[in-house]
Parts: C-alpha cells; structure tokens; sequence
C-alpha cells in the first residue's frame, strides 16, 4: 500500500490492516486493506457510515479484536506481535472513549473507584497517589471530585457520564486515544461541551486521537485531517478542510451533499443518494462504492482503486476522482 | 387560508414519578393547515415526544392530560377509543424513530400491510395485496412483489423505515406524525427518506409533523418551526423567518452549538452551559434562565408568555428578546 506523505515517524502506524468476522459459514469483511498514519500531537478524524468498519478499525488498533493480517505499529512497536503483559503494559499509553457513556460504566461502583480501576490494574499500589491522580483528572474533565466521587453513575446525565469516562481514560497519562462516537448519544448542546472539553485535554495532556464518528461536521470540528471510510476500505484520506472544501471521492462529496444543513435557505439536493451500501459479506469486486456511484463504469468492477495523491496531502481511492 | 386540521388548545402532560408529578407537556398551543408541514424541535427530554402522543391518545396510561387537541372537527381527548382506533390508521398516521420495533418481527410484510388496509378500507385481499405492492413502489422499494412475503429481520433500516412509510401511508392519512423519523438512520440513508416524505405529503396534500432534535431537519422542509425546551414551545415562527431573526436565546443557542461544515477545525463550539431543568422540580421563572447569557432579574421570577410582537405570526416566550431589530442584539 501507498506510504503517505508525513514529516516525522507517525505515532501510530496501521498498515495494510484485514479484519474479518465469521458469521456462520460467511465471512464478513469488516477492514479489507487499510493504511494510515497519525502523527502524534495530531488528531485523524475517522467517518463512515453504520458497517463501515470503523469502529473495528479503532478496536482492532487497540487489539480489542485481533488482525487476520496487517500490522498496527504504535510508536514504532507492532502491537500485533504482542501478547499477554507487554500487550497490557501498552494498553496503558492508548486508551479508548465509547458512544453510550452510561453503559460503559459500572452502575454499582462509585465514581472516584472507577476512574481508580486503571490505576490499580496498571500496578499503583499507593492510595494516596491514586487519590491524588482521581482528583486531578476529575477536575480536569468540570467535576468536583469531592461531590463527585463517591456518587453512582445513575446520578449523572449522559453529558457528566462521559465526562467521567473521558476522567478515566485520562487517568494513566495516555499518549493515544480512540474515541469511538463520543458524542453520537449526547444532546447538540451538551454534544458541543463534550467537543470542547476534548479538544481542552488535548492540547493539556499532549494528546494524540483517532476520532470515530459518523457525523462529519463533528469530524471536522477536531480533526486535523480526515479519513473516509466506505465498506472496509479508505475512500479518501487528506487535511480537513481541503478535504471538505474539495472533495475527490464520490463518496465524500455524496456524504457532504446528504447532510442537513440548518439554514433555510440552503435548499436539500433531492436524491443525491441512490441505494443503500452492499453487504460487507459480499462486497462488490472492484471499487466497492462502485453500485452506487455515478461515476462508476466498467473498470471500477474489474480493478480496485488505490490511494493515490490528488492534491497535496490529499489522497482518494477512486479511478474517476472528482476535479 | 383555510381552517386548521388540527389544533393542539393549552395541551398540558402530567406524569406520576416517585419523584413526584413530572411535567411533561406544559401547557402548549399550536395549530397546523392541510397540506402543511410543522417542524418541532427540542433536546431529549424537552416534552415533544409527549406531545405528539398527546396528539395521537397513545400517552401512558397513568399519564395526565389537560386541555383539547381538535382534528378535523373533533376533540381527540373526548373521543371514545372505538372511535380512536378507526381514526389512528386511517386518518392520522405515524412513523416511528426505530423501525425495527414499530413493525412485527414475527409477521411477513405483505401481512402488515394488508391487515392494515383491510381494517380501515373496504377493499378485499387481492385489491388489498395490490394496493400493498403499489405503496411499497411508491415509497422505492424495489421487487415490492417479493418483499411481500419477507419479514422486517430481512430489510435493512432504511428499508424498514420505507416499510412503516408505506403502512402510514396505507389509508391516505390526513395527518402524519414523523417522530424522529431519520435519527436512527445514516446520513445519505436519512436525505433519501426525507426526500420520500416530503414528495408523499406533497403528492397527497397531508399535513405532517416531523419531531426533531436536529434543526437541520426542518430548516429545509417544514413550513413554520416550534422550538420546544422543558416541556414549553419557547419560540415559533414560519421556518424562513424563524433563520432569519429568532427572537429566543435558546434557539439561538441551539444552533449555535451545532458543528458547521464552513468552520474552520479547532474553533472552540459556543456551548450551551449547564443542562435542562429537572422536569419534576419546575422553575419559577424561566426555564432557560439558569443557561441563558441574556437573563436578568426577571427571568427568574415570572415565566414569559409566548407571545408576537413585531411578526404576528412569530412567537417568543422571552423578557429579552434578541435580534427584535434588524443588525442590533437586545
């Protein structure tokens, strides 16, 4: 796969990445081929629709859910090769935020013992340090540690749930973070805290993110560049605002074309989506956007796209890209 | 201009929590002409769910319900429910968020369609079968013949959000209520099912109320907007005017805090601080006020009416209204 272009060695390096899951006698391809890079101190934004592969692909990065084949490198180390201890002693530098942020705490723990656990996993046996870490990132995230930490998850909004869930994973001084839909269940107004609260400990903690969503205005609130993600592969990978303001893939324009725009005047282009995305169980040969594509002709079918630079820094999978 | 179909008269929601009584509706006025479509708008929690049940007689049962909700010359909530069944379904029509569990699991397509046609129009089991396969082409989907013998489990969302279309459609409703009808949708998935509905209540002249939290949603498909907030419609204006100039800072607000595609990565959102008011320990004041950068004294002692003032037909419940002029904030 095409290298891309990037000024010093990316944090994380995912390259030529399968994912598949067996689903009866079928195979499903979640992650079919894809390479990109993060550099540290950036943030990538991640976009696709439900059954992309995305979320597999963040999950697969932490080796959450194993590789078929690929490599995951993460400040030069292939996480893939690691097992038992050293995998755990890595966990600690990546961490992960999900969508629902209710379920992903234990309803019968206190709050202060939650964001704790990582600590004890991670080995710190003084109390009073563990305390001390709780604090800091409980303030950190707009909580007051003092109210806060001996309450039960069910006394707190969805908007606070995540606060403490973005609390723990900040506990350990990551150097990586996926966040997976992290704002996808909240309200739009407690949706923009969250973003900014993100963003806030990004530049605090020194943080690296992939940044999971399929919401592109949300995407591109964060991210320093962006990644298209369609059926298992990368459409188009390339900085944020180039990649909005001039889309090379199909895809990506038919994306930025569906989305609602909240102004009135701005009338909404009928159908400029046609059909629905293929089963990842049987992708369409060739390019796999190509059923629904308007662009699509007969070596779309025959031939696979690969990511090729159309502008600088910019790169589409696409034999017919946009000019 | 022609007499409302329906009128929703001071339409107020009660509902017993162990909390104590929570006030789900408060007290709410609106009214929609055939042919028309009204956008409601609000954060979860914000009574408008509530309300389109108060509309459709499908509230919980020990749910409390004060004031008349008048469709087509009678008051829905004095209706007797042999009488509400042969309305819901034929002449006042739903959609559902989820389509996966407003449509039977266990009951192919073609029943569901049928059973509904059947009970509410007389026409017998070919003319039903057929009028099915025509409903199914006309909301795209394709080889409808075949999907009459599939169950939901065999469609995918998109497909079964079309499949709950059609069975609203079924009986040439009068109203349609679409409640979140896109949210559980993607979003090239969503434009195609709007598109579908506004073609369908253009086609056959319906009125349609899309509940929302998306103001992207309605900004380009309903006719007039009411934007609800802890159980009140806070502001209400035709949807153009509404863009134009909104009188109410948290309608202001809500727009503000969404994600733009123009701006510029890293620009810090303008959010809303804070969250909604418990809906059991109602404020005295405005709702808004603890949240809102424009409230004073007042604001927390009395509750503003809605009310016109400069547009008759632009409500605002505020003390202090914004942008009442042209170019100048209040």
């Amino acid at each position: 796969m095409m290298q891309l272009a990037m000024p010093a060695e990316p944090l994380l390096n995912v390259d030529n990445l399968v994912v598949e899951y067996g689903l009866g006698n079928k195979t499903v391809h979640a992650v079919s081929g894809v390479s990109l890079q993060v550099a540290r101190g950036e943030t990538l934004g991640l976009v696709g629709e439900s059954g992309c592969g995305k979320s597999t692909l963040g999950r697969a990065v932490l080796q959450l859910r194993r590789a078929k084949s690929g490599r995951v490198l993460f400040d030069g180390e292939d996480l893939t090769a690691m097992e038992g201890e050293a995998l755990r002693k890595m966990r600690r530098r990546v961490q992960l935020i999900f969508q629902d942020p209710i379920a992903s705490l234990n309803p019968r723990r206190r709050i202060g013992d939650i964001v704790a656990e990582p600590l004890i996993i991670a080995g710190v046996k003084d109390a009073a340090e563990r305390k001390r870490r709780v604090h800091e990132v409980l303030s950190a995230v707009g909580l007051d540690p003092d109210i806060v930490a001996g309450r039960l998850p069910h006394e707190f909004s969805g908007g606070q749930c995540q606060r403490i869930c973005i609390a723990r994973s900040l506990v350990l001084n990551p150097e990586f973070i996926v966040c997976d839909e992290p704002v996808s269940a909240l309200d739009v107004s407690i949706r923009a805290q969250i973003l900014n609260l993100l963003e806030e400990m990004k530049t605090r903690f020194g943080l690296t993110l992939l940044f999971i969503a399929h919401d592109l205005a949300v995407v591109k609130a964060v991210s320093d560049r962006v990644a298209v993600m369609y059926l298992g592969r990368l459409c188009e990978v390339g900085p944020s605002e180039q990649l909005f303001a001039k889309p090379a893939h199909p895809y990506t324009d038919l994306l930025l074309q569906a989305i609602p725009v909240p102004d009135p005047d701005v009338r909404p282009v009928e159908s400029v989506a046609t059909g629905e995305p293929p089963s990842p169980i049987a992708p369409p040969s060739g390019c796999r956007f190509r059923t629904r594509c308007p662009r699509a002709d007969q070596r779309c079918s025959a031939e696979i796209p690969e990511l090729r630079e159309v502008a600088p820094g910019q790169f589409a999978a696409c034999h017919h890209p946009l000019a | 201009m022609s007499a409302p179909l329906l009128t929703i008269e001071d339409v107020a929601v009660e509902l017993p929590t162990p909390r104590g009584n929570l006030r789900a509706v408060d007290h709410v006025d609106l009214s929609l002409e055939a042919g028309r479509t009204l956008g409601i708008v609000g954060e979860s929690g914000c009574g408008k769910t509530m309300l389109s049940r108060a509309v459709l007689q499908l509230l919980p049962k020990k749910a409390k319900l004060t004031g008349r909700v008048m469709f087509d010359g009678q008051d829905l909530v004095r209706l007797d429910s042999e009488r509400l069944r042969s309305l819901r379904g034929r002449d006042l029509a739903v959609v559902f968020q989820d389509p996966m569990t407003s449509l039977n699991p266990v009951l192919t397509i073609g029943t569901q369609l049928m059973e509904t046609i059947q009970e509410h129009l007389e026409l017998d089991a070919p003319a039903a079968r057929k009028r099915s396969i025509e409903l199914l082409a006309a909301v795209g989907i394709p080889a409808p013949e075949q999907r009459l013998t599939q169950y939901p489990h065999q469609c995918s969302g998109g497909m079964r959000q079309r499949i709950a279309i059609a069975i609203a459609l079924s009986c040439e409703p009068k109203l349609l209520i679409a409640d979140e009808p896109t949210t559980a949708l993607d979003v090239t998935i969503q434009a195609q099912i709007l598109d579908l509905l506004a073609r369908e209540q253009r086609r056959r002249h319906m009125a349609m109320i899309i509940i929302t939290h998306d103001l992207g949603v309605v900004a380009g498909r309903a006719d007039e907007v009411a934007v609800m907030y802890a159980g009140r419609v806070v502001e209400r204006a035709p949807t153009q005017e509404l863009f134009k100039r909104m009188h109410m800072p948290y309608t202001e607000a809500l727009l503000a805090a969404i994600p733009k595609l123009d701006t510029a990565p890293h620009t810090p959102l303008p959010a809303i601080s804070g969250r909604p008011p418990d809906p059991t320990r109602p404020l005295k004041g405005c709702s808004f006020a603890p949240r809102c950068r424009y409230a004073a004294g007042r604001c927390h002692e009395a509750k503003p009416e809605l009310k016109g003032a400069e547009m008759p037909d632009h409500l605002y419940a505020c003390f202090h209204p914004i942008q009442m002029t042209e170019g100048i904030g209040a």
